[in-house]
């Protein structure tokens, strides 16, 4: 479960307005590459990896990646704070204001609104682990065109610390995608023997053994470690 | 305007910062001894600047709620300046 520490991970204090500036931001919020994503990807394929360590970093990176969102949530909400609607409107974010006045709603760029499908859980633990080498990157990307896009130091400076902890994590999903990979290429240990075709469920062996394919790495195995 | 509370929380924040990064690299480290020291150490340097803040400026979870009437809702909140 989760615990709320009230602040944010890294210091956000804007004096300008700029909501051309957060009509792009925003796309770090609801958009394809952006924090919503980030955590509801990672925290959704934590439950089917295998391995304790893939388990343990999509975790706590998909816990991070929520304090992100607050981080991009409150530069968006510093950005438009006081601004007059006309203005709004006149710098791009008509639309946005008649829909959601000076709410933060999950969009990208262009206002499309986030969608699941920006997330891929494939229930496999390197396909899975993959894609999150590819997002931390797309993330990363998307952090330095928005730093290219803004000469303000209030605003650069925390887009800076949020790109720096994409390439960070890409590390760690790396590290991780190498520890499955030297899991599932290990000597299997098995308790029973997997006969899969003959043994009924109903017999007396786990069901781990005759469903999962990732039989070697049962709690023994693990242990064995 | 750069008030004590202020350079306070920075300094919990760059703290508690190094104990997530630490957690991290542990998670795909887990036999690390010496990154383990650090992460113990900086751990404790951060549970107390943490209850040193809280007891001057009010709760940082919820739980940690310790006067009334209920300080938690007490702005200002993280997103605001």
């Amino acid at each position: 479960m989760w615990v709320y520490e009230k602040k944010l991970q890294y210091p956000v204090k804007i004096k300008s307005c700029n909501p051309r500036l957060a009509k792009y931001i925003i796309t770090q919020y609801g958009g394809p590459d952006g924090e919503l994503a980030a955590s509801l990807r990672y925290l959704s394929q934590r439950y089917s990896m295998p391995v304790e360590s893939a388990k343990a970093t999509l975790n706590d990176i998909g816990t991070e990646e929520l304090a992100h969102l607050e981080i991009v949530g409150t530069i968006v909400y510093q950005l438009t704070k006081g601004v007059p609607p006309k203005i709004l409107e006149k710098e791009g974010l008509g639309g946005y204001f008649a829909d959601h006045d000076r709410g933060i709603y999950p969009v990208n760029g262009d206002g499309v609104p986030f969608t699941a499908a920006y997330i891929g859980v494939k229930g496999d633990p390197i396909a899975d682990l993959t894609e999150d080498l590819a997002a931390e990157q797309k993330a990363r990307a998307t952090y330095e065109g928005l730093i290219n896009m803004t000469d303000d130091p209030d605003v650069i400076d925390p887009l800076r610390f949020l790109r720096e902890r994409e390439v960070v994590h890409f590390q760690r999903f790396g590290e991780a995608l190498r520890i499955v990979q030297e899991k599932l290429n290990e000597r299997p240990f098995y308790v029973k023997k997997p006969d899969y075709a003959e043994v009924s469920p109903a017999e007396n062996v786990s069901p781990a053994a005759n469903v999962s394919p990732y039989a070697n790495v049962s709690p023994t195995a693990e242990k064995k470690k | 305007m750069y008030d004590a509370r202020e350079k306070m929380l920075k300094e919990l924040m760059a703290l508690e910062f190094m104990e997530i990064e630490l957690n991290l690299y542990l998670n795909t480290h887990p036999y690390d001894q010496q990154a383990f020291m650090i992460f113990q150490n900086t751990a404790q340097q951060a549970k107390m600047l943490r209850d040193n803040y809280e007891r001057m400026y009010g709760p940082i979870t919820a739980s940690a709620s310790n006067s009334f009437p209920w300080p938690w809702i007490e702005s200002p909140w993280p997103w605001e300046a």
